[in-house]
């Protein structure tokens, strides 16, 4: 095969400085010990690979008996040698590397974060493992397969196995982001391999998805034996690489990371079982520690005859020679610390995301051990997938004391990270919530969308508590979806927003607040604030001394918290003006611009913004315009996509309907109401996997009805003179018909969907954007602030006003009351103070007149 | 003294070990399964219960090491799961042969562990931090106590723990620290040369903080949710089906009583040999490890062995399900009528002659969270008692009553300086990696008594307006928020709230009502002082029933009455719509229930409801009359 240097055997040769046995001693991880002299014993359990290499392996395999002998203080004088490839704690010992100058040349690099591989020798399955026999019986039944002891991995198989990965594992279906820009029709990891050449960074991350799939055996040992494989994996790659490049120079030898073993997901299901076995478990990094250097290889000097010798650390302990090998006096070795190997060490300390976490418990966390170029790699706050070796260390009150604590402290080492939010911050946002559907699952989402009548169901799961106010939950539905993302930013147009913005408002006391709450709950990435409380800093980020470094940190808010998610946002009316206008670029643009403590920056926010807002009289009053009950900006309110009134409609039937309702609610027992109702796991499925996987875009037939509804739309307001849609408008119908698509798992938009969202923009804008007066629907009192009468009625005010006061003559001043008096005397209709006010602004306007106090004054 | 017959309170590791022995033979034999089931069936026994020590009344000192022990406690914090070594090899010392020991409900193995044995294996267990019951009443308190047999006598059971420290004393010389009790100086002084090797860093780590150590290693903080609470806290070792238990789950735990000194981590900590044969210890903060094992003296351990969940912690009550004892329930619900009659009286009388406020006041007593409709929380009933007197500390009396009926209860005084200062939502400290607890930590059906009287002009600063928000989720969702630094963790809970004030309050509450005195305010004083006097022993225990059996009920409403109660919303609809609103129905429904309940009906009849109905009118009126008088109400 292609590694016909590897004899592994002697691996052992060269580094005798072992400890004593550790079986007295060494505070080891005693269930995997545990587990591992079963397996070997059961020989019949393990797979006998067939491979041929093995005939070249095991004739000069010497078994390595030192593990159970006393320690022999003999060092190979090539050893001092730091260069040298024997520092690399790998079967890739130099005395049988390859003879390539490239694997010799470069240095290798230990790994703590596999612990201390070279403790393992190669047994023979037949033989009795862990006794000094092994080694005579393996030299007799020469022809015998030889695995690592106490595992049932055959290096040379295991080398080759990996090496054939590496050369034809193909992914062609590949969506990883890692992977962006490598041709996915050649195998994906030889491009990789000749990444590293060129650039220079010896890391080779290795899904093991794909090892899993390449080969299911592979995988399995990866998994159950970390600390042997990797090695092994190191060692072939390196192999494979410096024959491809003979040429490239690295700092030092490659190393494998391999990740996402699917062996575990959540940290609450770790067990003794998984001690010592790779594990891939998510959460959120709560602390770091600082960097610790952590002593690999202690430097002892004679201090009678200046011999120096190097000991390695074996599990946290250093054994340090008791006597000069080079003139035999005893304790004379002093440690030089200047000329010890550290190597960099950092505790990360994990906790379980809040997702993953049962109800009512509090989460659990777990300690991490980075190493070397690990250290650092996150911080406090990120949300990481880690994949590691699961470790168990006993704990020990005190070393002379007979009796221990029977407790294990239990760690991780951490082998690779990956950060899940690191593309929130970038611009991408494939499938972030890493979700995960079982395929039962997805059918039955499948299932649930073919029905004819999904959307009314969906709607009607939406917070079962609260009576009817369907088209309401049918907009807040349809944000729960959101419409399609699209960028345009290639052609300068940017990003256009896909989310939509729902407000509420009405009466007090119309469950407002409980549908806030509802949605909050359901999604997972939801805000919820009061703009009682809320401070522009709260919503957008301030700028911090983070206690422990003592560094300025930039902590985020409520919109930027919730991007991709919905921020709900209650009591919008009582949020101050300079809060408010945070969100209007949040709501059009999706960004948020912070300049602050010298942090200038740029965030995303692309989040929904869900408000609900009272009417500033604690009653809403019809006979007034939206604007005018809720005293919000206009500018603000021509962001929402959907403008909902919550009013008691007062009616005897729905009276009756609402009292069912409300007494069903408080006699039916649980069961009851599941029947009738979506739970909301399933509504969170669904919505989750609609807006991971269903991308509608717009349809031929689709197009031209949004067309047609945009051009109705401007033709009815424009028979009265007035404009009665925007292009908001058009962008909002675009939004929800993408949504309703999403909600039927549709991949085209069609003319339903247009319909629906028309229906539903109507329905919203019937309810406020009804002028008052005059009873007709009017855009303008949304993008306005006015409608379109009461700007005439306006006019025709001042108009009279200046009349009047022309034919006053010249009086350059007069009584604001007085005014006032005379206009009413004059006009046949009512005149209210606000109008005369208003008069006089749009005077003042003009440049015609100025109010001072109770006094007016004509100018020029 | 105990029967003998009760060996298994006194030792019960002994038959853990007896199980394990002769399991050994057998290995599918399912001992730990029988371990359970033993003490579980021994504890049903009748009259078995009193027998055992209780560390809510026993001095932590008189109880025996390793003996049975049970603890009333609230969960407060959940550490993470460890793993032990569940079975062991150990060499005897008297025979130097091998023996296999077993390592369940224990903490510190017996000597010579073989580490490598293939026999070895290793279990998970997790460890629960468990205080008292926060708020429990004084009268609960000693009621438990009373019915306690197990009245350890000191002398002879001071006895074992003497021999205990001579023991340790002998021992004092080769380990410093065994002994908790002794506090002793941060060993952070020069080390000598041959432990600096090799762990110069982990050495360097440790003697970061000794200022902090020094500071808080004299008072340990017990992390109590409320303060000036007494008694001791636990670490509950739970080696089953831990997932079903919940933070802030009240239970009664029957466990084996640990207390080696070994487990304290002061001693750990400062030596300096032990943490450079484990560098993963020293990376642990010194915070962190003296908040996981606290000396043993203060924190005892606890193996639970079985863990009784407590649907109410009312001690007069029969500790069986409700259900289970139908002759007890019928021949209180059989009195409840009279018993509300007396209770309405007294509190009338208590509440200055108003008869309405005192019946909203058992309503409110009387009412519970029976159900959640997906963020709604039903059967809750807050009330707000404005217009209280402020003179002589009505309020703080008034609560005082109150503490004498509930099993537990809190009394939280809105003054500016509390609200500022007090923690009310529990954070987690992720230095010392625990949940620091706040004062809105409670047990369920807790009450707490907001005295928004005390409440003076001035500002709220950032933490009191957050207290004050934390506050009205509580009221409204009832839910409280615990503040885990990146992100917030939402806990349902059900705390009865009252809220006394003098206008109408600041915080939202389910119903309102204005205290209207019958008492000239020139006499006041004479009656306030007056109202002192206590009923009877017998009636307050007569009270303190019928308030814990009212809670615990089952509640229905027939279709028929469903039907007359909608026509009757909708005929209110139909005269005065403005004022009758959705919300009035749920509050009707909430009041007609506690009304039925209160009278120890399980279904809704037409004359409850309409009492409902009729008290609801009243309290409206008096609100609209009060809203006339002081015309600034809004």
């Amino acid at each position: 095969m292609s590694s016909p240097m590897s004899t592994p055997g002697g691996r052992k040769r060269g580094r005798n400085t072992n400890p004593p046995t550790p079986s007295s001693e060494g505070p080891t991880s005693p269930p995997s010990q545990r587990r591992r002299g079963q397996d070997s014993s059961n020989a019949d359990l393990m797979p006998m690979p067939t491979s041929p290499a093995n005939d070249v392996l095991s004739p000069s395999a010497p078994q390595d008996t030192s593990l159970f002998s006393s320690p022999r203080p003999s060092v190979l004088p090539n050893e001092v040698d730091m260069s040298s490839p024997l520092m690399y704690g790998t079967p890739s010992s130099r005395i049988e590397g390859t003879p390539r100058s490239g694997v010799r040349g470069t240095p290798a690099r230990q790994r703590p974060d596999l612990g201390s591989v070279r403790k393992a020798p190669q047994v023979d399955l037949q033989s009795e493992p862990p006794s000094a026999d092994g080694a005579v019986a393996s030299e007799q039944n020469a022809g015998q397969r030889l695995v690592i002891w106490g595992t049932d991995v055959n290096v040379g198989t295991c080398k080759e196995k990996f090496q054939r990965f590496l050369q034809r594992f193909l992914d062609p279906t590949s969506t990883e982001d890692e992977n962006a820009g490598l041709d996915l029709n050649e195998p994906l990891y030889m491009q990789k391999l000749e990444e590293i050449s060129v650039v220079g960074d010896p890391v080779l991350n290795v899904n093991c998805l794909h090892v899993q799939s390449f080969d299911a055996e592979l995988y399995r040992q990866l998994v159950c034996y970390p600390q042997e494989v990797i090695p092994t994996f190191d060692m072939a790659v390196n192999e494979l690489f410096f024959e491809r490049f003979p040429d490239s120079i690295l700092e030092f030898q490659i190393q494998v990371r391999p990740y996402n073993a699917l062996k575990t997901r959540n940290m609450r299901n770790l067990n003794p079982e998984d001690i010592d076995q790779l594990i891939t478990i998510s959460g959120m990094v709560i602390r770091t520690s600082q960097l610790i250097p952590e002593m690999q290889e202690a430097f002892f000097q004679c201090q009678v005859c200046a011999f120096s010798t190097r000991v390695e650390v074996d599990r946290g302990r250093i054994a340090e020679p008791a006597v000069c090998r080079h003139c035999n006096t005893t304790h004379s070795l002093a440690l030089v610390h200047n000329r010890s190997v550290f190597s960099d060490k950092q505790m990360v300390k994990i906790q379980e995301s809040p997702d993953d976490m049962p109800a009512g418990q509090t989460p659990h966390t777990t300690i991490v051990y980075a190493h070397n170029d690990l250290v650092d790699k996150v911080q406090p706050g990120d949300r990481i997938n880690i994949t590691g070796v699961y470790r168990a260390v006993p704990m020990r009150a005190n070393p002379r004391q007979s009796n221990v604590k029977s407790v294990y402290k239990t760690h991780i080492d951490a082998i690779h990270f990956r950060k899940t939010d690191e593309k929130r911050l970038h611009g991408l946002d494939e499938d972030s919530e890493q979700k995960l559907f079982t395929e039962d699952r997805v059918q039955t989402l499948k299932e649930l969308a073919a029905k004819p009548d999904v959307y009314e169901r969906l709607a009607s799961a939406l917070a079962p508590s609260i009576y009817e106010h369907e088209d309401i939950k049918k907009g807040i539905l349809l944000q729960l979806f959101g419409g399609s993302r699209k960028d345009f930013s290639q052609t300068g147009r940017g990003n256009f927003r896909a989310d939509v913005n729902i407000l509420l408002c009405g009466d007090p006391g119309t469950s407002k607040s409980q549908l806030l709450q509802y949605v909050f709950n359901l999604v997972p990435r939801g805000q919820y604030t009061s703009g009682k409380g809320s401070s522009a800093v709260g919503l957008t980020a301030y700028v911090m001394k983070d206690p422990e470094t003592r560094q300025l940190v930039l902590q985020t808010g409520a919109l930027v918290l919730s991007d991709n998610g919905i921020c709900c946002i209650d009591e919008f009316d009582k949020m101050s003006d300079g809060t408010r206008s945070v969100l209007h670029e949040v709501m059009e643009q999706q960004t948020l611009s912070i300049a602050k403590a010298g942090i200038i920056c740029q965030l995303n926010a692309r989040t929904s913004v869900l408000a609900a807002a009272n009417p500033i009289e604690s009653q809403w009053n019809p006979k007034k315009t939206t604007i005018e009950n809720i005293q919000l900006p206009h500018t603000l309110l021509s962001r929402f996509d959907l403008i909902f009134l919550m009013l008691d409609p007062q009616d005897e039937a729905y009276d009756r309907r609402l009292a069912h309702h409300l007494v069903s609610l408080y006699y039916q027992s649980e069961e009851q109401i599941e029947e009738e109702f979506l739970d909301m796991a399933m509504l969170r499925d669904y919505i989750a996997y609609a807006r991971t996987y269903i991308n509608p875009r717009l349809s031929e037939e689709a197009s031209q009805a949004l067309i047609e509804a945009y051009v109705d739309m401007r033709k009815v307001g424009s028979g009265r003179g007035m404009v009665s849609a925007y292009p908001r408008q058009l962008e909002s119908l675009i939004r929800l018909a993408e949504a309703h698509a999403k909600v039927r798992f549709s991949e085209k938009v069609e003319t339903i969907d247009v319909e629906e969202a028309k229906r539903l923009h109507r329905e919203a804008l019937k309810q406020s954007a009804t002028d008052p007066r005059t009873g007709f629907v009017d855009i303008s009192i949304l993008t306005t602030g006015m409608s379109a009468t009461a700007r005439k009625r306006k006019e025709e005010i001042a108009q009279a006003l200046k009349k009047l006061i022309q034919t006053k003559g010249k009086t350059p001043a007069m009584k604001y009351q007085q005014l006032l008096d005379e206009l009413r005397r004059q006009s046949e209709t009512a005149i209210t103070k606000e109008l005369f006010d208003e008069g006089l602004r749009a005077l003042a306007d003009e440049d015609y007149l100025t109010v001072t106090g109770k006094t007016v004054r004509l100018l020029a | 003294m105990m029967p003998s017959t009760h060996d298994w309170i006194n030792n019960p590791l002994g038959v853990v070990e007896g199980m394990f022995a002769a399991s050994q033979n057998n290995p599918n034999s399912g001992w730990e399964a029988k371990v359970v089931e033993f003490f579980k069936g021994h504890l049903k026994e009748k009259d078995s219960h009193p027998w055992v020590p209780s560390l809510n009344d026993v001095p932590l000192h008189y109880l025996k090491p390793n003996s049975l022990v049970k603890f009333r406690c609230l969960i407060q914090d959940m550490f993470d799961p460890e793993f032990y070594l569940g079975v062991y090899e150990a060499v005897d010392p008297a025979t130097k042969a091998k023996v296999l020991r077993c390592g369940k409900y224990k903490d510190v193995t017996e000597c010579g562990v073989d580490f490598d044995s293939r026999n070895t294996s290793t279990a998970e267990r997790q460890t629960f931090y468990c205080v008292p019951i926060p708020g429990e009443s004084p009268w609960v308190k000693e009621s438990y106590a009373g019915t306690g047999q197990a009245r350890v006598v000191p002398s002879t059971s001071y006895a074992p723990t003497r021999q205990k420290r001579s023991y340790e004393e002998d021992d004092d010389d080769d380990d410093m620290d065994t002994q908790p009790q002794k506090q002793r100086e941060p060993h952070t002084g020069p080390q000598s040369p041959t432990e600096q090797h090799g762990n110069g860093d982990c050495k360097r780590r440790e003697t970061e903080a000794p200022s902090s150590q020094t500071a808080s290693a004299s008072h340990l903080d017990l992390n109590f949710p409320l303060p000036g609470e007494k008694g001791p806290s636990c670490l509950v070792k739970v080696y089953a089906d831990w997932d079903g238990f919940k933070l802030n789950d009240t239970l009664e735990v029957f466990g084996i009583l640990s207390v080696s000194p070994a487990l304290s981590a002061l001693a750990d900590e400062k030596d300096a040999s032990s943490s450079f044969l484990d560098p993963a210890q020293s990376m642990e903060t010194a915070e962190e490890q003296r908040v996981h094992s606290p000396p043993a003296s203060l924190v005892p351990r606890l193996h639970l062995l079985y863990a009784k969940p407590l649907p109410h912690n009312n001690p007069l009550l029969p500790s069986a399900a409700l259900e289970d004892n139908s002759a007890f329930l019928s021949s209180t619900m059989s009195e409840m009528a009279a018993v509300r009659a007396e209770l309405l009286t007294y509190f009338t009388h208590i509440l200055l002659g108003d008869a309405l406020a005192a019946e909203y006041l058992i309503l409110h007593l009387i009412s519970n969270v029976y159900t959640r409709r997906d963020v709604l929380p039903l059967g809750k009933f807050t009330l707000n008692l404005s217009g209280c007197p402020t003179v002589s500390s009505y309020t703080e009396r008034f609560f005082q009553i109150i503490q004498q009926l509930v099993p537990s209860a809190y009394y939280l005084c809105m003054s500016l300086q509390n609200m500022n200062q007090m923690r009310f939502v529990p954070k987690k400290d992720y230095v010392a990696n625990r949940l620091v607890s706040g004062a809105l930590q409670l047990a369920r059906n807790t009450s707490l008594f907001l005295d928004e009287t005390q409440l003076e002009q001035g500002q709220l600063d950032t933490a009191g307006v957050r207290n004050v928000t934390a506050l009205g989720n509580l009221i409204s969702w009832q839910k409280v928020d615990y503040d885990f630094n990146y992100h917030q963790m939402e806990f349902p809970c059900n705390i009865n709230v009252l809220i006394a004030s003098e206008g109408r309050s600041l915080l939202p509450s389910d119903c309102q009502i204005h205290l209207q005195s019958q008492v000239a305010p020139p006499h006041m004083e004479e009656y306030l002082s007056s109202i002192h006097m206590q009923p009877q022993a017998s009636q307050l225990n007569k009270f303190r029933m019928y308030v814990s059996v009212a809670r615990l009920l089952d509640y229905s409403i027939s279709d028929e009455v469903t039907k007359s109660v909608e026509d009757d919303f909708v005929d209110m609809r139909k005269d005065d719509p403005q004022s009758v609103t959705a919300e009035d129905l749920h509050r009707m429904l909430v009041v007609a229930r506690l009304q039925s309940l209160s009278l120890g009906q399980t279904s809704l009849c037409r004359d409850s409801w309409l009492r409902a109905k009729h008290i609801e009118m009243l309290r409206r009126s008096r609100m609209e009359q009060h809203k006339c008088l002081n015309g600034n109400e809004p």
